[in-house]
């Protein structure tokens, strides 16, 4: 099953922790979202292999885009 | 020949340093070094800095009335009150009001935010303060480095350079002085609490956002308009998106200009006689008191809201109603993820974190209602 991990708040995508294929546990830091100049690390919600990332470094996010899918 | 020599040496300024000039220094160079080192407030505690030193190098006419340099910028800046107002069109550019609108009842909490600078008023008044120094102490608990040099010159020029230094400095330590407070009164069970999602504010209502709210502050406290019509006017530039130009100017060039032209004069204003004063220290106690109460209203109210409501409101977001924008709402979000690093606060807290600078303005404009 798939699992969308969204972004939970809105910001600019500062680094990306992982690549397609990765196994990912949860609580891990899959994602760097930049916002007020400040770093807000973003978990995995739960064990997974990532299957597609659809945001690169740089990118500007909104509130509940799809960052990262995680294939369970 | 030696007599001219002597009256040249007369003339130099090495004969005229006092003791409290040298004080004077040490506080400038401990400003400067807090500014360039540590990267305090930089932007305003460094030309504050400056300031200060060169307020106490003796014979200059610097801060001379009617024709210093210093005495100018002060004068025709900060007491013709321009300077001000005009980084508040800069603030106004820079602030985007959504995260207030996605959940307007976070309004409260940045008027319940105020309560430190209402309680130390009478706190200060009651230890000896004129009301008018008194509520230009206390209107540091707001946190508002402008709205605080805005009220002090009007009601009590005297205290400006302590009252300036003191807000900049407490908005600098803001990281440290909220999380014990904002610790001691909260459960972690109540640090967890997850905030339910804000409604997405339309386009229009942004727009009209700066419009609505000009007209009520002013109707409701007219000696306000000179800060909040500015805040509101950069808004509407933001939010119009048809001004790019006229936003970016404010945002930039002019915020950054009017800031050099802010910090230089406050610091002049300090020299030895005027600020070594056991005064100086009261202020700045009664100031740390100011904050630290109003940080604990702001995270009661919200105690208080979750009794009577639903969706509950994570109290920590209650101590970014002090208008420290956004040194407060990041301190909220890093003492949120402390208790669980998957609860995001930063965007909740900015909503009474932009509604605590209107806040604050407005008890800047009670004050001057009650008082002049």
């Amino acid at each position: 099953m798939d699992q969308e991990m969204l972004a939970p708040l809105a910001g600019q995508v500062l680094s990306i922790k992982c690549a397609v294929g990765d196994a990912i546990e949860e609580d891990d830091e899959v994602v760097v979202i930049e916002a007020l100049k400040m770093e807000t690390p973003v978990f995995a919600p739960c064990d997974g292999t990532v299957k597609e990332i659809r945001v690169k470094e740089g990118d500007s996010v909104e509130e509940d885009d799809v960052l990262v899918i995680l294939s369970t | 020949m030696i007599d001219g020599l002597h009256s040249l040496l007369f003339q130099s300024g090495f004969l005229h340093m006092t003791l409290g000039m040298l004080v004077m220094w040490v506080i400038a160079f401990v400003l400067i070094y807090l500014a360039i080192a540590k990267e305090f407030e930089p932007l305003l505690l460094l030309p504050i800095g400056f300031g200060i030193l060169l307020a106490n190098l003796p014979l200059s006419d610097l801060m001379e009335p009617g024709q210093g340099l210093l005495w100018r910028f002060y004068h025709h800046g900060i007491q013709w009150e321009v300077i001000p107002p005009l980084i508040f069109l800069g603030l106004g550019a820079l602030t985007d009001f959504r995260p207030m609108l996605a959940n307007p009842r976070l309004i409260f909490l940045g008027a319940a935010a105020q309560g430190g600078v209402y309680v130390t008023f009478f706190v200060a008044h009651a230890a000896g303060m004129s009301l008018d120094q008194a509520a230009s102490i206390g209107i540091i608990g707001g946190a508002d480095g402008p709205t605080t040099i805005y009220l002090t010159s009007k009601l009590a020029p005297e205290l400006l350079g302590s009252a300036a230094v003191a807000a900049y400095s407490y908005m600098a330590l803001v990281p440290i002085i909220q999380p014990p407070i904002m610790k001691g009164l909260t459960t972690k069970a109540e640090r967890v609490i997850r905030m339910k999602k804000g409604r997405k504010p339309s386009n229009l209502e942004v727009i009209l956002f700066p419009l609505a709210a000009t007209i009520v502050v002013v109707l409701l406290v007219p000696p306000a308009a000179a800060l909040i019509s500015m805040l509101m006017l950069g808004n509407l530039f933001r939010e119009a998106k048809v001004v790019e130009r006229l936003t970016k100017a404010s945002q930039n060039e002019l915020l950054n200009i009017v800031t050099i032209f802010l910090g230089l004069p406050v610091g002049a204003t300090m020299n030895a006689d005027t600020f070594l004063r056991p005064q100086a220290i009261s202020i700045f106690l009664l100031g740390l008191v100011a904050f630290a109460v109003s940080t604990a209203c702001g995270v009661l109210l919200a105690k208080g809201m979750n009794l009577v409501s639903k969706d509950k409101i994570n109290p920590l977001i209650g101590a970014a109603g002090v208008s420290a924008v956004p040194m407060s709402a990041r301190v909220v979000h890093k003492v949120g993820s402390e208790a669980d690093k998957k609860n995001y606060l930063l965007m909740y807290a900015m909503g009474p974190n932009v509604a605590g600078v209107i806040g604050t303005v407005i008890a800047a404009g009670v004050f001057l209602t009650l008082l002049r």
